[in-house]
C-alpha cells in the first residue's frame, strides 16, 4: 500500500492517524496519507525563524536557479514519493486514480508547474515590479533612484490546499524563492502534487527545512492558517467564510469568471464561439478561472443554443483516453447534489437548461462505474437569476442578457473577466471596477495564464510590506 | 493452554463471579423500597417482574432495557437519590453539555471512592505522595473538579486549581470564533504557568489532550518539575498518545484515562510496544462495566477487536445506570493480566449518531 507521510521541516514522519483515500473508480483505498495531530504541527512551527533564516542565506538568484532545476525534476525524474520511488507516468496515474481527472489533464497541469519553475524569473519580476533581486536579498535598495526597502511580514506562509486541480500550486511556489518558507496542507484527495513540487525543489538543492507538509482534518488546517504570519486558503464559499475578515489569510474561493460581450463585437459573437467553450472547458471545467457565465448585450439565446450545441458533443471517456476532457467526481454523492441544486434552481422562471435539448440522457451520467456530469449551459434572462452567477465543479455556464450599461454594477466578484469589445469606455468602467480581479481585453480564454501577471492576489504584497527608509549619505 | 493463560482464565471467571455478586447487591439496593431511589422504585412498577429477584446476574440487566439518555436530563434531580442515603450531603455533577441540555447525576462519595481506587493505579515513583497538583481541565458542575483535588489531597497533596469553562469555549467555536476560543485556551494557560512557576512543590499535573499541548508548546515539563500527567476528558488517540510520550512529557508518566461523570474512570493499560500506542481502557469492575456493542443491535456485544458503540454500566448504591449508549465508538479489547475482563481500544466519537456534536474543546 502507498503511503504518504507528513514532512516536518523536511523529515518524513509516518503518523498513527491515518487517511485511506480511495480510488475514484474502484472505491479501493488506493493510498494511506498520515495526518497531522493539531498540536504537532503548533509545536512544529514554534521555530519558523530558524527556517526562515536557512531560506534568506541563499540569494534570490540562487533561489530562482533552484526553481529552473526543480522544472526539469518535476516533470521528468523519478522522485521519492514517502520510501517509494514515483516516476512521472506515476505521479500522473495516482492524481488521476484519487481525483478523477483524466491522464491528459493531469499532463497539461503538470506542464503547467513546469514551466512556472521555469519561468520563475518572470513570476518573480511580475510579483514585483522588475524590482532589482538584490533590493530583495539586502532588504533595501534603489529603485528609479528611489531608497525602497522591504521587510517579511511572515516567517512562514500557510497554504490550504484544494482538490480540483494540480495547476492552482503554481501559485504558492513563488514564496520560496521570495525567502519565506511553506507549510502545507495537502487537498484530502490530493496530496500527490505539492508533495511532487517539493521533492523536485530538494533535489533542486533546496534546504528540506522549509517545507512542511501536513495532510490533517479542518481544525489543523485552521491551526496552520493561525500559526503562520501569512496564508493562503482554498476552498468552496462556506469554507472560506470564516478566514475572509483576516487580512493575513489570502483567500481563493468561487472564480465566478466571465466571458463579457460588449455591444461594439456581439454582432460577430459566433467568432468567439471557440474561446467561450475552452473558457468554460478546458481542464474539466474544475478551475477558478474557468468561465461560469458568458455575459452579452444581446443574441443571448443564440449564443446559448451555439454554445449548448458545442457542449453536448463531451461526454465521459476513460481516464487514459488522450480525448478526454471530463472529470468524474471522486465522491459520487457530490455529483448527485450538484446536479439537484441545478434542478432546483431551474425550477425558478427565466432559465432553462439549453444542453438538455441537445444531449441523449441525463445530465448526471454514471459510466464505467464513475459519476460525470455533463456539460451544462443554462440561459437566463437575467443576471438576477440564482443561476446566473454559480460556479461548479464541471463544465457550468449560464449565457446571461445584460444591458451594458448594467454590466459592471451586476458583475458581482469575478476573478476573470475576459471582456471582448474594442469600446474604451466600456474597458475603462472594466478596469475601474473592482469586482474584476484579472482582466484580458480581446479573445483570450479565461484561463489563459501569464506568468507575468500576478493572478488573485499579489503574492509578493502578501508576504512583503515596504518602509520608509534614508541612508545618509555617509552610512 | 500456558500457565499464564490458565491463570488469567481463573481470574476472568473470578472477576465475572464477583461482577455478578455486586450486581445482585446494587439492584436489591436501588429496588428496595427502604433503600431506592425514586426513579427507580417508581420504574419497578412498569415492570412485569421483581428485579432483585430475576436480576442475578450481570447480563439479567439486559432484562430492564436500556437506559435513556433522556432519563438523565432535567429535574427532579432528587429522584435519583437513594432513600438509604436519605440525609447525607448530596452532589450533583453534569455532563459537559456537548449534546444539548447536560446530563446530571447526583453523587455522595462515589467520587472519592473511585478516585481512591485509581490512585492505587498511579506509580508513586512519577506521583510523589505528598507533593502537590495543578488541576489543569474543566471546572464547574463537573465531577472532575472536586475528584483531582480528592485524588491529591488522598495522595497527601493540595490541588491548585484554574477555572475553565468548556461551554463557554463550545459557544465560542459555533459562533465560529476560533481565536477568541484560542485567546481563551492560552488564559487558561497563562493561569497554569504562573501556578507551576509560583509553586514548586507541584509534581503532578491533571490535563486534557488539548491543554497538555498547549502548555508544552510554552514551557518543558521537565522544567518545571513534573513528573506524572494525568490525562483524560476528551477523546485521545493514538498519534496523540504517541506524540505525548516522544515530544511533550520530556520523560514524565503518562496516565491516560477514559470516564465521564455518569461512569467513573478508566485506567489505561501500561504501555507495551506491541500495543503501538493504542490506547486501552479498563473499567472499575464491579463499580462500573464498559462494553462493545453493535451500533444496530445495542444487544449484541460484539467479537474481541471489532468495533462498536460504547455501552456503559454504573453499578454503585449511589447510582445505578444499566447499559447506557454512551456517544463513543471503540474496539472489544480482550482481558488482560492485570485487568482480567473487557475493555475499550481507541475511543473516539462515535459517527453515527444525529446532530453535530462538538467535542474536544478543552
Amino acid at each position: 500500500m502507498l503511503h504518504i507521510p507528513l514532512l516536518r521541516h523536511g523529515e518524513p514522519y509516518t503518523s498513527l492517524d491515518v487517511a485511506c483515500i480511495p480510488h475514484h473508480q474502484t472505491r479501493e483505498v488506493f493510498v494511506e496519507v498520515s495526518q497531522a495531530n493539531a498540536g504537532l504541527l503548533r509545536r512544529d512551527l514554534r521555530d519558523q525563524a530558524i527556517t526562515r533564516g536557512k531560506l534568506a542565506r541563499f540569494s534570490t538568484a540562487e533561489l530562482v536557479a533552484i526553481c529552473r532545476r526543480a522544472a526539469d525534476h518535476f516533470l521528468k525524474d523519478t522522485l521519492l514519493l514517502g520510501n517509494a520511488p514515483q516516476t512521472p507516468e506515476d505521479y500522473v496515474k495516482q492524481v488521476s486514480a484519487t481525483t478523477g481527472l483524466p491522464h491528459v489533464m493531469v499532463r497539461k497541469n503538470m506542464q503547467k508547474i513546469c514551466s512556472m519553475l521555469a519561468e520563475m524569473e518572470n513570476v518573480l519580476n511580475g510579483l514585483t515590479r522588475n524590482i532589482d533581486w538584490e533590493v530583495l536579498d539586502h532588504g533595501f535598495g534603489e529603485v528609479e533612484g528611489h531608497a525602497v526597502s522591504f521587510f517579511p511580514c511572515a516567517e512562514s506562509l500557510g497554504v490550504v490546499l484544494p482538490n480540483n486541480s494540480p495547476g492552482v500550486h503554481s501559485l504558492w511556489i513563488p514564496s520560496f524563492p521570495l525567502k519565506i518558507p511553506l507549510v502545507l496542507k495537502p487537498g484530502s484527495a490530493e496530496p500527490w502534487t505539492p508533495y511532487r513540487i517539493v521533492q523536485a525543489l530538494i533535489k533542486a538543492g533546496a534546504p528540506k527545512e522549509v517545507f512542511s507538509f501536513y495532510p490533517a482534518d479542518h481544525a489543523a488546517a485552521g491551526e496552520i492558517l493561525r500559526s503562520c504570519g501569512r496564508g493562503m486558503m482554498f476552498g468552496d464559499a462556506s469554507a472560506v467564510g470564516a478566514w475572509e475578515s483576516d487580512s493575513r489569510v489570502e483567500i481563493h474561493g468561487p472564480g465566478y469568471s466571465k466571458v463579457i460581450l460588449g455591444e461594439d463585437c456581439v454582432d460577430e459573437w459566433e467568432k468567439y464561439l471557440d474561446v467561450m467553450v475552452a473558457s468554460i472547458v478546458e481542464n474539466g471545467g474544475r478551475s477558478c478561472v474557468n468561465a461560469s457565465s458568458v455575459w452579452t448585450p444581446a443574441y443571448a439565446k443564440e449564443i446559448s443554443e451555439a454554445l449548448a450545441e458545442r457542449l453536448a458533443r463531451i461526454f465521459p471517456r476513460a481516464a487514459e483516453d488522450e480525448a478526454a476532457q471530463l472529470a468524474p467526481f471522486a465522491d459520487p454523492n457530490v455529483a448527485s447534489r450538484i446536479s439537484q441544486i441545478i434542478d432546483q434552481a431551474l425550477a425558478e422562471p427565466g432559465a432553462r437548461d439549453i444542453t438538455a435539448a441537445h444531449r441523449k440522457g441525463e445530465r448526471l451520467v454514471i459510466w464505467n462505474s464513475c459519476s460525470y456530469l455533463v456539460p451544462t449551459l443554462v440561459y437566463c434572462e437575467a443576471a438576477s437569476h440564482p443561476l446566473a452567477n454559480k460556479e461548479f465543479l464541471f463544465p457550468f455556464s449560464s449565457v446571461v442578457n445584460v444591458p451594458q450599461n448594467q454590466l459592471t454594477e451586476t458583475l458581482g466578484p469575478s476573478l476573470v473577466v475576459t471582456a471582448i469589445t474594442r469600446d474604451p469606455e466600456l474597458v475603462q468602467r472594466l478596469v475601474s471596477s473592482p469586482n474584476v480581479d484579472r482582466l484580458n481585453v480581446g479573445p483570450v480564454p479565461t484561463n489563459k495564464v501569464s506568468w507575468d501577471q500576478p493572478h488573485e492576489g499579489n503574492l509578493f504584497e502578501h508576504l512583503y510590506a515596504r518602509r520608509a527608509f534614508q541612508r545618509a549619505a555617509s552610512f | 493452554m500456558s500457565t499464564a493463560e490458565a491463570t488469567l482464565e481463573i481470574n476472568i471467571e473470578q472477576s465475572r463471579t464477583t461482577l455478578d455478586a455486586w450486581v445482585r447487591e446494587v439492584v436489591k439496593w436501588h429496588f428496595d423500597p427502604e433503600t431506592g431511589c425514586a426513579f427507580w422504585l417508581d420504574l419497578a412498577q412498569t415492570l412485569s417482574f421483581d428485579p432483585r429477584e430475576v436480576i442475578q446476574t450481570y447480563d439479567d440487566l439486559s432484562k430492564l432495557g436500556p437506559f435513556q439518555d433522556e432519563w438523565l436530563r432535567g429535574g427532579p434531580v432528587r429522584r435519583w437519590v437513594p432513600k438509604g442515603h436519605a440525609g447525607r450531603p448530596i452532589y450533583t455533577f453534569e455532563t459537559g453539555g456537548s449534546t444539548g441540555v447536560p446530563k446530571s447525576r447526583i453523587n455522595i462519595e462515589d467520587f472519592r471512592l473511585d478516585y481512591e481506587a485509581f490512585s492505587a493505579t498511579l506509580p508513586d515513583e512519577y506521583f510523589p505522595k505528598e507533593t502537590d497538583w495543578l488541576s489543569l481541565g474543566p471546572t464547574g458542575p463537573r465531577r472532575l473538579r472536586l475528584a483531582v483535588e480528592h485524588l491529591a489531597q488522598y495522595r497527601g497533596g493540595i490541588c491548585f486549581m484554574v477555572d475553565l469553562d468548556p461551554r463557554w469555549v463550545i459557544k465560542l467555536l459555533k459562533m465560529g470564533q476560533p481565536q477568541m476560543a484560542e485567546r481563551y485556551k492560552q488564559h487558561v494557560i497563562e493561569q497554569a504557568l504562573t501556578l507551576l512557576r509560583a509553586h514548586d512543590n507541584i509534581r503532578c499535573l491533571f490535563t486534557t489532550p488539548k491543554l497538555l499541548e498547549a502548555l508544552c508548546e510554552k514551557v518543558s515539563l521537565k522544567k518545571l518539575g513534573i513528573t506524572g500527567v494525568f490525562c483524560g476528558g476528551t477523546e485521545m488517540t493514538p498519534q496523540f498518545h504517541r506524540f505525548a510520550v516522544e515530544e511533550l512529557l520530556d520523560g514524565a508518566y503518562f496516565a491516560a484515562t477514559y470516564g465521564n461523570t455518569l461512569m467513573g474512570l478508566a485506567v489505561h493499560k501500561p504501555r507495551i510496544p506491541e500495543d503501538n500506542y493504542a490506547v486501552i481502557y479498563y473499567p472499575p469492575l464491579p463499580r462500573a462495566m464498559i462494553e462493545v456493542v453493535d451500533p444496530d443491535n445495542p444487544d449484541r456485544v460484539v467479537g474481541y477487536g471489532e468495533t462498536g458503540r460504547v455501552r456503559l454500566t454504573t453499578l454503585t448504591k449511589e447510582f445505578f445506570m444499566p447499559r447506557f449508549l454512551e456517544r463513543d465508538a471503540a474496539e472489544r479489547e480482550p482481558p488482560c493480566e492485570l485487568y482480567p475482563w473487557d475493555g475499550v481500544r481507541n475511543v473516539r466519537p462515535f459517527a453515527g449518531l444525529p446532530g453535530t456534536v462538538v467535542e474536544g474543546v478543552y
